[in-house]
């Protein structure tokens, strides 16, 4: 029961934590230019920004999730499962970001899912 | 359409900026470690292994390429949709797989090749999408609100 509400964790912590990220960036808006001083400027301000502050502990609680289970199961067990998280991240942003998730993308989404379990199990 | 293309184009230079940071960053931080040797749970093997870490030029680099990965995967996704970026990273495990060949000469199992093949073809599924199917912020107003 323990494992299962720990992949809970790791799978909608490493999401969810993008997706705020991924909101928060968005909500800052893109840089201008590709110049060093342009970019450090946008990443300042992305990291300044709310959603990136609740994104931080969100990816902190995957992460630590990730260790404990390691520390359970083997790794053939725990990344293949992980690897729903392309899934649940394809939902959470169709739903929460508003994404246009049209069918080729959710054939790319579930056959990268399938392949990064099969390189894990493999 | 031209800017469409242009979009397209900064969107995948960008994710294999991101993937090639992550793939070294990780490469890096591992050949840290090995230097290293396993680690053990207690205080003085920890002491000597944070000590190292401090001090090992090799996970400073790596370090360095995993905070380039970390802004690299920020600034595409302030224009990117998160559903293209994410599964297109996952090209990282390909390219993982082909170093482990091609540098440290490893053998690599048929499941694994499987899981390579049906990666590279989601990948380019996904690219063959609009990187972007949601409006921007406009840069400006959110300057002033941070």
């Amino acid at each position: 029961m323990l494992t299962v509400l720990l992949l809970f964790v790791l799978i909608c912590g490493s999401t969810g934590g993008e997706i705020a990220i991924s909101h928060g960036a968005k909500k800052t808006g893109e840089p201008k230019r590709m110049r060093p001083r342009e970019l450090l400027l946008f990443i300042g301000q992305v990291m300044c920004n709310g959603w990136f502050l609740l994104g931080i502990p969100l990816m902190a609680a995957s992460f630590f999730a990730l260790l404990i289970l390691f520390s359970w199961h083997p790794l053939s067990f725990v990344i293949p499962i992980s690897a729903l998280s392309y899934v649940v991240g394809a939902l959470g942003a169709k739903y929460l970001l508003k994404e246009e998730v049209n069918t080729a993308r959710w054939a790319g989404v579930i056959l990268v899912c399938a392949g990064v379990a099969l390189v894990a199990a493999g | 359409m031209a800017s469409e293309k242009r979009l397209r184009i900064k969107t995948l230079i960008m994710v294999l900026a991101m993937v090639v940071c992550a793939v070294t960053g990780d490469l890096l931080l591992k050949r840290g470690m090995s230097e290293l040797g396993a680690v053990h749970f207690t205080a003085s093997a920890l002491a000597q292994a944070l000590l190292h870490m401090a001090t090992s030029a090799t996970i400073w680099l790596g370090i360095l390429f995993l905070v380039g990965f970390m802004a690299t995967q920020m600034t595409v996704m302030s224009w990117a949709d998160y559903s293209y970026v994410m599964p297109a990273g996952a090209f990282g495990y390909a390219l993982q797989t082909f170093l482990a060949v091609v540098v440290l000469h490893e053998v690599v199992s048929t499941k694994r090749w499987i899981g390579v093949f049906l990666i590279c073809i989601g990948v380019v599924l996904v690219g063959q999408t609009k990187p972007r199917s949601t409006e921007c912020a406009v840069r400006e107003k959110a300057v002033a609100s941070c």
